[in-house]
C-alpha cells in the first residue's frame, strides 16, 4: 500500500530503512497495472527500477513527469501525432536538478495535446478519465499528472502550467497544484507552447511535498535566459506556520458565475481563514473579467511560432506522399496535428496577421498590462487572494469537446495569474454533491510563494479531504 | 464575421490543410471565439503600454565561449530522413 503514501512520509519510511526505494517502486507499478486501464494517466510506463546513486534527499523515490518534459533516452510525446516516436537526447533542467536529488522516474502522464486543453480530451493517446468518476475529464492540460496522483498511481508529479494546466487538474482531481511566478523554475527541457506563460510546477497529494519538490526544481539556469535570478528559499519552513493577521484578498465576483457547491465551498474558506486568525476583505480586479479572451490571443499566437519548428525534416513524423518541400511540410503537420492543435495554430496565425495584429495581439499585450496592474495594486494591501480554482465541479467527458469556447471559458478563473506572472496555488477545497473534488486558488505577488506555502499549509491542517482520494 | 475563404487563407499561412468537412465546423467556432472576443474591443487603451515582457526582464548576455555541444549523430537521431550528416529533404531546385 506504499503507492497511497506521500513523499514526505516515503522519506520518513525510507530513512527509517522500514521500506526500500524498490518496495515502493514495486507497489506502484502494481497499482498503475491494475488502474491505469481505466484511467490512462500515463503514456508511458518505465517497467524496470533503474536505481540512481547519487545521494539527495528524494532517496530514489519514483517521480512521474509529464510527458512534455525531456527525460533523457525515454520518448517524450507531448501526447501528439507528430512527437510519437521522438526520443529526448536531453533532460529538461528539472528532471536534472531531481535526478540531482536521487529521484528515479516512473513514467510519462497523458496530456491535452501539446498541453493545449482542459481536459486532456485532446491526447493522440486518447482521454485521461477523472479516477473520482471515470465518465469525468480529469482538467488538463496536466489531466495524466493530477489524476495519477489522485488514484495513487504516481507519488507525485510534475506538470506544466500555461492557463491553468497544473491548477485546474489539481482541483478537478482533488490535489495540490502549484504554478510558481513565471521565472521561478527553468523551462530548459519542456516542449514549448506559449513562452511568455508557461511554467513547471508540482502536482502533489499535500502541500509539504509542493514545498519538497519546489525546493528542488527553482532557481536560475543559465539554459533558460528567462529564469529569474532570484534566491531560492527554504520553502518548507513557511509550513505549519502561525497565519493570525494574515490579509486576505477575496475575489469573490466571480461567485456569480460558480455552481452553489463551488459557492458554499468558498464560504466555507472564508469560515475557516476567519478561524485562523486571517483578516478577509473583499478585493476587486476590474479588468480580469477579459482574461479569458486576452490569454485567446497572446498564447495561441505564442504558440503559432513555437510551433512552426514541427516541419517533417528535424524531429517528428513526416508525412508518407508529397509532392515537393512546401507539399511536405503541409501534409506533414496537417496529418501530424489534432484538430485543437490546428485551431490554436490557426487562432494565433490569425491575430498576428497583417491587418489584425492592432486590433487582437497588440491591444491583447496592453490589457495584460492592466490585468497585471490590477494586481499590483490589490498585493500593496493584501498578502494573498483567494478564488475557486474552477466555476464548476469536472465536467462529462465529450460535454465540451466540440465547443471550444465553453472548454476555454472553464480556465476562467486560472489565466489571471497567468497573465500576471504570479505564483497560484490549488488545494482541495472540500466534495461536491456529485461526490467530486473542488478545489481552491490562493494567488499571491510575484516571488512570494512563501505566502502561498504557509496559507495553504495553515489551511490544509484545519481541512483537508486526503482520506477521500480514490486510493482503494 | 469571418468566412470560408479566410478560414482557407488562415490555413494556408499555417502550412496546414483544413478538409473540406471540417471548413464550416472551424468558421463557426471562429466566429463564436472571435465573437466572444469583441467585449475588449471597447476597453480605452490608448494610455497603455504593450507588457510584451511581463516580469520587465531585460536581455540576458552570456560570454561568447564555445562550449560542448550535441555531437552530429545525436542531432540527426530523431530526424525522419538524415544523409551524410544532414537532414534530407526532398529536393528544392
Amino acid at each position: 500500500m506504499l503507492y497511497k503514501e506521500t513523499l514526505h512520509k516515503l522519506i520518513e519510511l525510507t530513512d527509517n530503512k522500514e521500506v526500500t526505494p524498490k518496495d515502493i517502486y514495486d507497489s506502484l507499478l502494481r497499482r498503475i497495472k491494475q488502474k491505469d486501464t481505466d484511467i490512462n494517466a500515463y503514456v508511458s510506463v518505465f517497467e524496470e527500477f533503474a536505481p540512481n546513486d547519487k545521494t539527495g534527499i528524494l532517496r530514489n523515490i519514483p517521480i512521474t513527469i509529464k510527458d512534455n518534459m525531456h527525460i533523457k533516452g525515454k520518448k517524450t510525446t507531448c501526447s501528439s501525432k507528430i512527437l510519437e516516436n521522438y526520443t529526448a537526447i536531453f533532460d529538461a533542467t528539472v528532471v536534472e536538478k531531481l535526478k540531482n536529488e536521487g529521484s528515479v522516474f516512473i513514467g510519462k502522464t497523458n496530456l491535452d495535446e501539446f498541453a493545449m486543453g482542459s481536459s486532456t480530451e485532446t491526447s493522440y493517446f486518447g482521454t485521461t478519465r477523472n479516477p473520482w468518476d471515470l465518465t469525468k475529464i480529469p482538467g488538463g492540460s496536466s489531466g495524466g499528472s493530477a489524476a495519477a496522483v489522485a488514484s495513487g498511481e504516481a507519488i507525485c508529479a510534475l506538470g506544466s502550467d500555461t492557463g491553468g494546466s497544473i491548477r485546474q487538474p489539481a482541483a478537478l482531481c482533488g490535489v495540490v497544484g502549484l504554478k510558481p511566478t513565471y521565472g521561478r523554475v527553468s523551462r530548459y527541457g519542456l516542449v514549448a507552447f506559449a513562452s511568455s506563460l508557461d511554467q513547471i510546477g508540482p502536482i502533489t497529494k499535500d502541500v509539504e511535498d509542493a514545498a519538497i519538490l519546489m525546493n528542488i526544481i527553482s532557481g536560475k539556469d543559465p539554459k533558460d535566459s528567462t529564469s529569474a535570478d532570484v534566491a531560492v528559499d527554504d520553502f518548507t519552513k513557511y509550513l505549519n506556520t502561525d497565519i493570525s493577521g494574515m490579509k486576505i484578498g477575496v475575489y469573490d465576483k466571480v461567485l456569480q458565475d460558480c455552481s452553489s457547491d463551488v459557492g458554499k465551498s468558498m464560504e466555507e474558506s472564508i469560515d475557516i481563514f476567519r478561524r485562523l486568525g486571517c483578516e478577509l476583505t473583499s478585493v476587486d480586479l476590474p479588468n480580469a473579467k477579459y482574461a479569458v479572451s486576452d490569454y485567446y490571443i497572446i498564447a495561441p499566437a505564442e504558440a503559432s511560432s513555437n510551433l512552426e519548428r514541427y516541419d517533417g525534416v528535424k524531429y517528428g513524423f513526416r508525412a508518407d506522399n508529397y509532392e515537393n518541400l512546401k507539399d511536405m511540410y503541409i501534409k506533414t503537420r496537417s496529418q501530424g496535428f489534432g484538430t485543437e492543435v490546428k485551431r490554436r495554430i490557426m487562432l494565433g496565425t490569425y491575430v498576428l496577421s497583417s491587418g489584425y495584429y492592432d486590433a487582437y495581439y497588440l491591444k491583447a499585450q496592453k490589457l495584460r498590462g492592466l490585468i497585471k496592474q490590477d494586481f499590483d495594486r490589490a498585493f500593496e494591501q493584501f498578502d494573498v487572494i483567494i478564488a475557486p480554482t474552477t466555476p464548476t465541479e469536472a465536467f462529462g467527458i465529450g460535454e465540451k469537446a466540440n465547443n471550444p469556447l465553453q472548454m476555454y471559458l472553464s480556465d476562467i478563473f486560472t489565466i489571471p495569474a497567468s497573465l500576471a506572472a504570479i505564483p497560484a496555488i490549488s488545494i482541495p477545497n472540500g466534495i461536491s454533491k456529485n461526490s467530486l473534488p473542488l478545489g481552491l486558488q490562493i494567488m499571491a505577488n510575484v516571488f512570494r510563494e512563501d505566502n502561498i506555502f504557509k496559507c495553504a499549509s495553515a489551511y490544509e491542517k484545519e481541512f483537508n479531504i486526503i482520506k477521500n482520494l480514490p486510493l482503494d | 464575421m469571418i468566412n470560408e475563404d479566410d478560414i482557407r487563407k488562415i490555413a494556408a499561412l499555417a502550412m496546414l490543410e483544413i478538409e473540406q468537412d471540417d471548413i464550416g465546423k472551424f468558421t463557426q467556432q471562429f466566429g463564436e471565439i472571435l465573437d466572444y472576443m469583441k467585449e475588449i474591443d471597447n476597453l480605452d487603451l490608448s494610455g497603455q503600454e504593450a507588457a510584451f515582457h511581463i516580469t520587465k526582464l531585460n536581455n540576458v548576455f552570456r560570454e561568447d565561449k564555445t562550449k560542448e555541444s550535441l555531437d552530429n549523430e545525436t542531432a540527426l537521431s530523431n530526424a525522419p530522413e538524415s544523409m551524410e550528416g544532414a537532414f534530407k529533404v526532398p529536393r528544392v531546385i
